[in-house]
């Protein structure tokens, strides 16, 4: 695989090429950020700069950090399910369903196959809804306003699905330990249909705007090229991964949630450039709606929590408010939490930015002893130093914006 | 590199004791998981990533196993094989319980640059030969390690990271609000940890002063 071809107009390597003794002048230090436009958020980058050619690249971060892991550490399970939705706020039904699916592997828990159906299709909705906003908000950096707006409008008509699904836009807390926070409501699957059909056409529409555009193509094509073995020496997971060539999909590769059961292709890129990786994302959307399309297709009735989780899933309301033992187990989960046997378990979902995992010691009882949370764009950060280094400032942001990271879950 | 198949994990035990005697399964609620003596780790690592295809390092961390227990601190490393697929864990203990230390594996990944700092920063593990061991997410010259089992989920009190608005404000950072705080209850007479056995932390309230360090 082509790796380090060369490229003939990259502004970077014409720049490198003046070495004559007028242009050789002091070194600048550069602070990008915390609240700069390209960095998505409050990530700082401490630049050195020579002329224009960026020399060192030391991230600073933290200004988000909120100790996620200790607080996990003084709640029960069920109580986290919204800090989930603050790591990647862009695609909080994601994180839910991912860290639902975490406990549960703890608990040694299968949830029931509808239930499965609806993570699946969350998912996948989380997915597209992210992209679109990292496609709008790349577009931006590199200069290409109209997309923004394509894709938020896009993304509202997704909101307005979430919203009616559970109570909430942004902050969703849809999962429970054992199910969902309740059932689909009535004839919610065949919007979500509707709008797949109706948003196909669409999206081609606006990955045209990008995918032959001559200014985006010169921002993004052999800038910030990431080898595969860079990749894998950095621990780069999902798109950007991907974009290096190695086709590591965890919902293909470690099928979780009902996963094998649809089908659907891994995007791969060729080079490992900004562009690759804003066609590796472009892809998934397409794939994503393959899998809710399936999902839909094949939409199974029955049960939307596990009814074997008798300690774990808090019982229906009906049967709380007339039965005195759902009564007492009602109260039991939630003053002590859902009862978990002790052990340690890792487990990694295939989410928007990579693969988010959570790491659960557990002693017993309703609260983890200690809970890693292991965060994709913190990984997918960690490159930055080296692909940084050598390009143009204005590069920089090209990078950034193909690299799609979330502050929120990067400092947690 | 060429990428062999994962071996399965009773192989794998076999493989690792074969270069490693002192290698012990350890118990697992899923993935296939060893405990190796500290000080092997990095050649551990080195055979599963050249010799056993795992080529990714997911994740490193630390667990706190509590104030008094010993050993305190265990540092576990997770590896993912891109392609077999499969999860192995690593964990090892740390030999002192208040110096606790480990071996870097930044010059077998990468990766392990960023990971070692935030389990440097949030635990307080040193590691050795690390290029680069500075804080991460909290701020340089931040005092504590507040993923142990003895910082109050509160919090303590420390100075504003910037000494001049410091200087100028005479601000400090205040634990959490967690009582007397908005929606939350006041506990009375009793100090919290009676009120809220889950909040194991401050014996302090209204009536008693915090105490100042750890």
């Amino acid at each position: 695989m082509p790796t380090d071809y060369a490229f003939p107009d990259s502004a970077a390597k014409t720049a490198n090429a003046i070495e004559a003794p007028e242009f050789q002048t002091e070194k600048m230090s550069l602070s990008m950020g915390p609240s700069h436009p390209s960095t998505h958020g409050v990530l700082r980058l401490q630049l050195e700069l020579d002329g224009e050619i960026v020399t060192g690249c030391d991230p600073v971060l933290g200004y988000l950090h909120r100790g996620d892991e200790k607080i996990a550490e003084n709640m029960t399970y069920n109580q986290f399910v919204p800090y989930t939705d603050r790591l990647d706020y862009l695609a909080p039904l994601a994180n839910n369903v991912a860290y639902a699916c975490a406990v549960e592997r703890l608990a040694k828990l299968e949830v029931p196959e509808r239930c499965q159906a609806i993570r699946v299709i969350c998912s996948e909705m989380a997915r597209v809804s992210a992209h679109l906003l990292g496609l709008g908000a790349y577009g931006i950096d590199v200069g290409a306003w109209a997309i923004f707006l394509y894709t938020f409008t896009e993304r509202e008509k997704l909101y307005k699905l979430f919203e009616e699904l559970t109570g909430a836009r942004f902050t969703t807390s849809y999962t429970r330990i054992g199910g969902v926070a309740r059932d689909v409501p009535e004839g919610w699957v065949e919007k979500v249909d509707a709008f797949c059909d109706q948003f196909l056409p669409i999206l081609e529409n606006i990955l045209n705007l990008l995918t032959r555009n001559k200014i985006f193509i010169d921002r993004t094509q052999g800038v910030g090229i990431i080898s595969k073995a860079d990749a894998l020496a950095y621990g780069l997971t999902g798109p950007n991964l991907r974009g290096s060539g190695v086709p590591l999909d965890l919902r293909k590769d470690k099928p979780y949630s009902g996963y094998e059961r649809y089908e659907f292709d891994v995007a791969i890129g060729a080079h490992g450039d900004c562009f690759d990786r804003y066609m590796v994302r472009g892809e998934e959307m397409r794939q994503s709606v393959r899998i809710i399309k399936q999902a839909i297709k094949s939409f199974p009735k029955g049960d939307w929590y596990s009814k074997d989780a008798v300690r774990i899933f808090a019982p229906r309301k009906d049967k709380v408010l007339t039965s005195m033992e759902e009564l007492i187990n009602n109260f039991m989960i939630t003053t002590e939490g859902p009862q978990m046997p002790s052990g340690e378990v890792y487990f990694e979902a295939e989410v928007p930015k990579g693969a988010l995992g959570f790491f659960i010691v557990s002693k017993g009882g309703g609260v983890p002893y200690r809970m890693k949370i292991r965060s994709p764009s913190f990984c997918n950060l960690s490159i930055l130093p080296k692909v940084c280094q050598g390009n143009l400032v204005s590069d920089v942001v090209s990078i950034l914006g193909s690299l799609d990271f979330v502050m929120g879950e990067c400092d947690r | 590199m060429s990428s062999p198949a994962a071996a399965p994990a009773t192989d794998l035990l076999a493989v690792l004791q074969a270069r490693f005697p002192a290698a012990v399964a350890r118990p697992s609620g899923d993935h296939p998981a060893f405990n190796l003596p500290m000080a092997e780790v990095p050649a551990a690592l080195r055979l599963l990533r050249d010799e056993h295809g795992y080529d990714l390092l997911i994740d490193v961390t630390a667990v706190d196993w509590d104030v008094e227990a010993s050993p305190r601190f265990s540092v576990v490393w997770h590896l993912l094989s891109s392609t077999a697929h499969g999860y192995v864990r690593i964990v090892a203990a740390c030999a002192d319980d208040a110096e606790p230390t480990a071996p870097s594996v930044v010059s077998l990944w990468a990766g392990a640059n960023w990971h070692e700092r935030e389990t440097f920063d949030l635990m307080g593990i040193r590691f050795t030969d690390h290029p680069d061991l500075r804080r991460i997410l909290m701020w340089d010259g931040y005092p504590f390690h507040p993923l142990r089992k003895d910082f109050p989920l509160a919090g303590i009190e420390t100075p504003l990271p910037d000494l001049e608005v410091a200087d100028i404000t005479k601000a400090t950072v205040l634990p959490a609000p967690m009582m007397g705080g908005p929606f939350v209850a006041s506990t009375g007479e009793m100090n919290l940890t009676e009120a809220e056995p889950r909040a194991k932390d401050e014996s302090w309230n209204e009536r008693n002063a915090k105490p100042a360090v750890l």
